[in-house]
């Protein structure tokens, strides 16, 4: 039985390897665009919070939408490949980091963010100095759930040209081929359980730096 | 000096201003102690010095400049605020707590590291126990002194403290107040403190003013607070003890006279209160004590001298009223 995996991995390392790095690249790529995007954007809605609850509102009724179809709205617009399948997966992982951001911010301990301003620090300092350090292990959290759900949403990519692991797994469907299919399955299982340890364990070292128990 | 000239504020949305054209003056170098009910304006007014809160109208000047015209980040910078929970940076060590404002500054790093260990050690921290560890591994009490340490560090000529002994125990307190009074006299700075603590006000306060929905009800001393007390919420305010509080602003040696003390009576120090003098007296059923005093000579304080003092009506208030 595993002899059949091994025989099939020894027999296609070039495919294996370029739908892997397709995949990540695909990853990297919307989580960096959805870092630039949300935090900036969730920093100044933090500071507007009347403007923040609607934003916030359509921001999460986004993350009820499925996220093959998510994919497939992309084909009428923007057609097929990369850039499609990358704008799909940042709209896919936006919520998460945007909501976590607003929330993180605006739960900083106000008698703090009082004291920062009573103490002379300007707006932006007690952002750059006090909240976002404070609002970090939030903030991290949804950098975390963000990346996982790209991660494994980019397996659907393959459905409009996107490229990634899911081509194995949808080839190996369609040829039946058992060991193809399983592999490419694994494989997304374990990056996707690798993103998650990975920055779960960046979470933990930051916390643990914030209450100054690694000081 | 600060002063506050029909300094009003009226918060958006609501019907009644929070604060309501108050005129207060703080001399150079003293203590005043806003006093009052939850909700009487006390913060608002302190907030509205460092213009954390803009004033809907008045005019509030510090140190001869009117605050409305500076730079609040600015001005900030040089008026100490102590703030109600104390609101120490919990993810930065003691030292970066206290070296806030200095390096706001841009003072340069070896003055500031000399800072944070003679503020430290000013307000009783031992700066080699205490510069590296982070907040929360304090004690409330120790918190406090930190946000002391913190308001004083770039040497605020003013200071706001908005119930800066708020989150301690009474034994505590007693001591904070105590170290703190001595320290802030000594520094020389121009306080303004709020506080729900009549005992803490009288304590604190060259002066004391007494607010109620917005307005100041009375200002004073705090001997003419207990003493006349001008309406019948100060008189809430300051209690039923309030003879009693009166005789512990004073020293036995101030009210002590001349006379050479009879054997057997009680002794206390001169720098003792009259209140204890007069709890010595009665604890030993005598009507008198000797105070002990090492440059006037022997001195003696009688039950009738303490009654006059504590005398609600001296001539003085009853030709007032
Ligand atoms: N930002 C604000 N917006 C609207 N109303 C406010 C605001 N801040 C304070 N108030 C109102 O102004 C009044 C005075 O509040 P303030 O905080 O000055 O009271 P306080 O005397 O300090 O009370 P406490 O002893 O409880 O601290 C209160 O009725 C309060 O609800
Ligand atoms: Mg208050």
């Amino acid at each position: 039985m595993t002899g059949a995996y091994v025989t099939w991995i020894a027999g296609h390392r070039s495919i294996l390897w370029r739908t892997f790095a397709e995949h990540v690249t695909l990853s990297v790529t919307a989580l960096a665009i959805v870092l630039v995007i949300a935090l900036p954007l969730g920093i100044g809605l933090a500071r507007r919070p009347r403007l923040a609850a609607p934003v916030v509102g359509i921001v999460n009724a986004l993350r009820t939408v499925p996220s093959l179809a998510l994919l497939v709205i992309m084909l009428p617009v923007l057609g097929t490949g990369f850039l499609p399948s990358v704008v799909a997966l940042t709209l896919y992982g936006l919520p998460a980091v945007l909501v976590n951001t607003v929330a993180g911010l605006r739960d900083v301990d106000s008698n703090i963010v009082e004291a920062a301003r009573g103490q002379g620090l300007s707006e932006g300092q007690n952002v750059l100095r006090i909240s976002l350090p404070l609002a970090t292990p939030v903030i991290l959290a949804g950098i975390r759930t963000a990346a996982v759900q790209i991660v494994s949403a980019a397996t659907l990519a393959v459905f409009i040209g996107g490229g990634g692991l899911g081509e194995l797994i949808s080839a190996g469907m369609g040829l039946l081929d058992i060991p193809q299919l399983v592999i490419g399955a694994l494989a997304v299982a374990l990056l996707a359980l690798v993103t998650e340890i990975a920055f779960g364990a960046t979470e933990r070292l930051v916390a643990g730096r914030l209450l100054g128990s690694t000081a | 000096m600060i002063r506050l000239e029909g300094v009003t504020k009226l918060f958006p949305g609501q019907a009644r201003p929070a604060v309501d054209a108050i005129d207060l003056e703080v001399p150079d170098g003293r203590t005043c102690a806003l006093i009052g009910a939850s909700g009487c304006g006390k913060t608002t007014t302190l907030r509205m010095i460092n213009r954390l809160i803009e004033p809907s109208s008045g005019r509030i000047v510090v140190g001869g400049e009117d605050v409305t015209r500076a730079d609040p980040v600015q001005l900030r910078r040089h008026i100490g605020y102590v703030i109600q929970g104390v609101g120490l940076f919990p993810h930065k060590s003691i030292a970066d707590n206290v070296a806030t404002v200095p390096r706001l500054l841009g003072w340069d790093e070896r003055r500031v590291a000399a800072r944070i260990d003679e503020m430290l050690g000013l307000v009783g921290l031992d700066p080699a126990t205490f510069r590296g560890r982070r907040p929360a591994s304090l004690s409330g009490g120790q918190r406090q002194r930190v946000g002391v340490a913190r308001a004083l560090a770039a040497d605020p000529p003013v200071m706001l403290m908005d119930e800066p002994f708020g989150a301690v125990d009474p034994v505590v307190r007693g001591r904070l107040q105590r170290e703190f009074k001595e320290i802030l006299a000594r520094l020389g700075k121009t306080v303004v403190m709020v506080t729900h603590d009549i005992n803490e006000a009288i304590r604190m306060g060259a002066r004391v003013a007494v607010m109620r929905e917005g307005r100041i009800v009375q200002h004073d001393t705090p001997d003419r607070l207990l003493g006349e007390p001008k309406d019948p919420l100060v008189m809430d305010f300051v209690g039923t003890d309030r003879a009693l509080k009166r005789l512990s602003l004073m020293t036995a040696g101030e009210a002590a006279s001349l006379a050479t003390p009879p054997p057997g009576v009680p002794v206390v120090e001169s720098s003792s209160s009259v209140q204890d003098a007069l709890s010595a007296m009665l604890s030993a059923g005598s009507d008198r004590v000797a105070v002990r005093d090492p440059d006037r000579g022997s001195r003696v304080l009688t039950l009738d001298a303490i009654r006059a003092l504590a005398a609600p009506d001296q001539p003085a208030s009853a030709s007032e009223l």
